[in-house]
């Protein structure tokens, strides 16, 4: 073998960091700040991981003790999505608030109509993070777009006094105090830095189970220095997001050429102009991965996402596309791992694109699964309970 | 040979469309643009490269450029800058792929402030992009969680497949199987405090957000200006 071919194939081996590339560290300005008493900073206690972002630098991952910022989206249209983030946390035992004092983050509207401004959008960020700041618990961010929005609204404030003076103004009138946590982190991350953890608890063999990723937009792409990479996944050379847990989970994760798209969601599109989004999703994603990597499971880790990339599926099917592969987030595919319930609680049935034949390879019998849901919700109708609870489903 | 009197780089005035609207009109606009406070990280001169083109997903499927959006911006060219925001901006995806821009640019950020002010200022494409959008808009404004499980309808969504009828159907009742104390709701996400919601109204009144939407869509201003100020007057704050 040549020396340049040596070279070559070493970089591909090992990815190293230029450190001239690394990104600017925003903790320098966030420090200063309030070092001159401009704001307060909410720090990661000391249980934490440190994990590796894109230039270098280490991130650390609060392990418990969280507040979870949800999604409406999640909430709303994938339940079974925040459930599972939800239902591991307990399984492996770390205490959490799933707070009411939580508005969304208002950046799915922002994104799609404009109906809102730099301020507004700033301001419902803080209250947010002062919420949590008051119960002492640390922020977790379950939305993708909410992750790089505030990403977006954090960098925004450190490098404009006059928003800073803006927002303090309504902060004010709500009797809160400015704070930005030392970390934003997105509940990938934490699935992410628990990985060997959640590996551990896992009951099921799943080396065949072909999996792809999606890695969403707005959690790598939107001030993006912060975002997991790691060397040893992908050789550094993309987001480690995912595919790490799905790596640790022992399941066989495959590649395809349009990685870096994106799922054609588009904010507005998905509501009022899904033609492109169906496009897109379908011809760009879900194709590409069924010709290239043929996976029994699309995992992503965010809300439009899913919703995209699952719901895109079923109208391409009547035009006898080359699609059919169930969506749904790396949480849910945990959790079904850890042994959680399909539908009590990854509550699959809220989802479009057939999940069954997975559930089979995976080794879940989703017809006993499916007659035990029905059961509870007799029981929810006779009025024997009124709502299914954790400890109906081992937590 | 013809002389060459006008600026070779610039779209030229009658091919850009919209004369019934006036230059000192679109100059207005357009400096709203430029004058916003995130303009300048957002564009930092373009290389005309087409890289932000090639990851550009709304690219693809829409006569439609980043590259374009950029570029009209970096030799300010207002004419064409202004028949962008009346007949391209609304078809970017806000993905933020074009991010990598090797100059630094953030061509869907240009994007974003382009659509507010567009919104702001009662734009025609505004209104049209945004007909069908109000119920949405009404529902984040007025209740602090974006999309809601009672969203789902069949007739809404009859290209999401039989699954959007068996949720709405069986909404109430699979919403009550969910083990989340917070999530048993059916027109929020989640169940949002009444207090937290009465923070976002002195939100979107303080920051003019609310005002915004006052010239797009009236009927939708003035719903929620009447309960947000009859519920922040009950509580007895002052805006
Ligand atoms: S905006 Fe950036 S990526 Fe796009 S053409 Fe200009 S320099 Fe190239
Ligand atoms: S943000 Fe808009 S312009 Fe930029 S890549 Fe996405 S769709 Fe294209």
């Amino acid at each position: 073998m040549s020396d340049a071919v040596g070279v070559i194939l070493s970089k591909k081996q090992k990815f190293e960091r230029t450190p001239d590339r690394r990104n600017h560290d925003f903790h320098e300005e966030l420090f200063a700040l309030e070092a001159a008493g401009e704001l307060i900073v909410q720090r990661v206690s000391d249980d934490f991981v440190s994990v590796p972002t894109k230039y270098g630098l280490q991130k650390k991952i609060q392990r418990g003790h969280l507040w979870h910022h949800k999604s409406c989206g999640q909430c709303g249209h994938i339940p079974g999505y925040s459930t599972s983030i939800f239902w591991i946390m307990r399984k492996l035992g770390y205490d959490y608030d799933d707070p009411r004092d939580q508005t969304s983050c208002t950046a799915w509207n922002y994104y799609a109509s404009a109906t809102s401004n730099q301020a507004a959008q700033a301001a419902v960020a803080l209250r947010n993070f002062a919420a949590a700041y008051e119960t002492g618990y640390f922020p977790l961010i379950h939305c993708g777009t909410s992750y790089g929005h505030y990403k977006e609204v954090r960098s925004e404030l450190l490098h404009q006094p006059e928003l800073r003076a803006q927002v303090r103004k309504v902060l004010a009138k709500l009797n809160k105090e400015m704070v930005i946590p030392e970390e934003i982190v997105h509940y990938s991350e934490w699935l992410y830095a628990m990985k060997d953890e959640i590996a551990s608890r896992s009951i099921l063999d799943l080396s065949k189970i072909g999996v792809t990723v999606h890695p969403a937009c707005h959690y790598y792409k939107l001030v993006e220095g912060d975002a997991i990479y790691d060397p040893d996944v992908y050789h550094g050379q993309r987001t480690a997001a995912v595919s790490g847990l799905v790596l640790s989970l022992g399941a066989d994760l495959r590649s395809y050429s349009t990685f870096f798209d994106c799922c054609g969601f588009g904010f507005r599109h998905i509501l009022v102009q899904r033609d492109f989004t169906r496009s897109f999703a379908t011809l760009r994603k879900i194709e590409v991965m069924k010709e290239e990597a043929d996976p029994d499971v699309v995992l992503t880790h965010d809300t439009g996402c899913v919703t995209a990339l699952d719901k895109s599926q079923f109208a391409t099917q009547a035009h006898e596309r080359n699609v059919g592969i169930p969506v749904m987030s790396e949480a849910q595919f945990a959790a079904l791992a850890m042994g959680a319930h399909p539908f009590k609680v990854c509550q699959l049935h809220w989802h479009s694109t057939n999940y069954r034949p997975l559930l089979e390879k995976m080794g879940i019998d989703w017809e006993a699964a499916w007659a035990e849901f029905q059961e509870d919700l007799k029981k929810l109708e006779r009025g024997d309970q009124k709502y299914l609870t954790w400890a109906d489903v081992g937590v | 040979m013809a002389q060459v009197t006008f600026d070779p780089y610039l779209k030229l005035e009658h091919l850009a469309g919209h004369a019934d609207v006036t230059r000192a009109e679109k100059e207005r606009l357009i400096s709203k643009v430029m004058a916003d406070r995130r303009f300048p990280d957002y564009l930092y001169g373009c290389y005309e490269c087409g890289i932000c083109v090639a990851v550009c997903p709304s690219a693809r499927f829409y006569d439609f450029s980043p590259r374009r959006i950029a570029q009209a911006a970096a030799r300010v060219d207002v004419d064409l800058m202004f028949q962008q925001m009346e007949e391209d901006i609304w078809e970017c995806s806000q993905c933020f792929s074009c991010l990598r821009c090797p100059r630094g640019n953030n061509p869907g950020g240009i994007i974003t402030i382009m659509r507010e002010v567009a919104v702001e200022e009662g734009r025609r494409s505004a209104k049209t992009a945004l007909e069908g959008y109000s119920r949405i808009i009404y529902k984040i404004m007025s209740t602090g969680t974006q999309v809601s499980p009672d969203m789902l309808q069949p007739d809404a969504f009859p290209d999401w497949g039989p699954e959007v009828k068996d949720v709405s159907e069986n909404l109430s009742l699979w919403r009550r199987a969910l083990p989340p104390e917070t999530h048993h709701t059916t027109s929020t996400g989640w169940d949002v405090a009444e207090s937290t919601i009465l923070e976002l109204y002195v939100i979107w009144l303080e920051t003019g957000a609310l005002e915004m939407i006052k010239e797009v869509d009236t009927g939708i201003h003035m719903i929620l200006e009447e309960i947000m100020e009859e519920r922040l007057e009950e509580e007895g704050i002052e805006i």
